[in-house]
């Protein structure tokens, strides 16, 4: 059977960029569409109707939503090359866990440090840190989550470095100077193809986030 | 090789979550020690165990600790041969995890708000969000077969027996209602089937006691200003 692939998506999501960045790993043929979110098509209201987002992945006509799960349906069904999980179930349920824990806590911090002002945006900001500290502690010596090659932490987490810029000119911090082993984790994935091409430019991304905050209001 | 030895959990009596967790081990049949934690004391092994979150449930498998109650059935399911309770092919995998994490990120965080935020605006608000989760959870969600996925209670059958079980005792306790088996009945039919299995039963904390014991939380937020 032909396999075809269609990530509906939008450019500045690191949602959409784990999605993109397991494909690329995997070596996967696809067709790429850029929603616009103020004006979604009816194939991603079709294709999500629960929650009307992207990234949606659509192999063979069927759809896949939320980001994470979807990684894991690409390692699942295309396990041939590239495994993004480890096979051990210890390994496993570790690499769940922390996917998870960033999911909850990176994206939440980060957001609130662009669009919240004064006391509420120091303690995102705080919170940001201790959870980057908290994640540089579970890395170790290991070039990446995964060992020796990128696995489903990395991808879960490294679409986040994307915004760094904009988090911190927005958020008044330096990031590098607090976790500087993270970054140097960041850098050393961005030389891989697969996250390399997947990833925009961090100052795209900040003229994006100016604009929204602009949009919103936040100034 | 998996083996039995050496299986321990440290739960709570009367958590949905843990009960997920007794749920996978005991339909694999697999023999652990069962240690109760206290909420209010939480043990040495607890807070070294899962020093993330600091909650239950934790499974330790030969001393190694597997923590947030979903990761733990999988792990169970993988580590652990004899039914399956994930489906076999990615598809029904993924459909699986994504209503799992539908209840856990959408049913369930406006149903706690109903029932024990401490404002009542906000306690109002929150049923309102559970009955829209739950609205499209009964619209979109298809049940293929006795259970979730067929014929033996599966992973999203373990994912959605907090709604089952514990959500019309919540409500009750907490005087409010989002959900019936009346108002939605392919959940109630679903939920029937879930209930009604013997291995389920054996991990249902009786209800009488957790109706007394959120009647009693929710008695206590109400009453202090």
């Amino acid at each position: 059977m032909a396999n075809e692939v269609t990530l509906l998506d939008f450019w500045p999501s690191p949602f959409g960029m784990r999605v993109r960045i397991a494909l690329a790993e995997k070596g996967i043929q696809y067709e790429y569409k850029d929603e616009d979110l103020r004006n979604k098509s009816p194939l991603l209201l079709q294709m999500n109707p629960v929650h009307k987002k992207i990234p949606v992945l659509i192999h063979n006509g069927k759809p896949v939503c939320e980001s994470l799960i979807a990684v894991q349906y690409i390692d699942e069904f295309w396990n041939n090359k590239s495994p993004l999980l480890p096979s051990d179930p210890y390994q496993r349920a570790q690499a769940r866990f922390w996917a998870d824990y960033a999911d909850k806590k990176i994206y939440d911090a980060g957001r609130r440090s662009w669009t919240t002002k004064g006391e509420e945006q120091e303690a995102a900001k705080k919170d940001f840190i201790e959870c980057l500290k908290l994640l540089e502690q579970q890395l170790g010596d290991k070039p990446y989550f995964g060992g020796d090659n990128l696995g489903y932490v990395d991808v879960a987490i490294v679409p986040f470095y994307s915004w760094f810029e904009a988090y911190e000119k927005f958020g008044n911090f330096n990031i590098e100077a607090e976790c500087p082993k993270f970054i140097a984790w960041a850098k050393r994935c961005l030389q891989k193809e697969s996250v390399a091409k997947s990833l925009p430019d961090q100052h795209k991304v900040y003229d994006f986030v100016l604009q929204m905050r602009k949009k919103l209001g936040v100034e | 090789m998996a083996t039995n030895q050496q299986v321990k959990l440290l739960g709570f009596a009367g958590s949905p979550f843990v009960a997920r967790a007794e749920l996978a081990l005991k339909l694999k049949g697999v023999q652990y020690e069962y240690i109760q934690e206290s909420l209010t004391n939480k043990s040495d092994l607890l807070l070294k165990s899962n020093p993330v979150h600091k909650k239950v449930p934790v499974l330790l498998h030969n001393n190694q600790p597997i923590c947030e109650s979903l990761v733990i059935v999988e792990y169970v399911d993988e580590t652990w041969t004899g039914h399956p309770i994930l489906p076999s092919d990615p598809y029904h995998r993924a459909l699986s995890r994504f209503w799992s994490r539908f209840i856990e990120d959408q049913v369930m965080p406006p149903v706690f708000k109903a029932a024990w935020n401490p404002n009542k605006q906000e306690r109002v608000k929150g049923a309102e969000e559970a009955r829209e989760a739950l609205k499209i959870l009964d619209k979109e969600l298809k049940v293929n077969g006795k259970f979730f996925n067929g014929d033996s209670v599966g992973f999203l059958d373990i994912a959605a027996l907090i709604i089952f079980y514990w959500v019309p005792i919540i409500q009750e306790a907490s005087e409010f209602n989002v959900y019936s088996g009346d108002k939605y009945p392919k959940l109630g039919k679903w939920s029937q089937e879930v209930l009604n299995d013997p291995v389920v039963k054996g991990v249902l904390p009786p209800r009488d006691v957790l109706l007394s014991f959120f009647k009693a939380r929710f008695q206590s937020i109400v009453n202090s200003k």
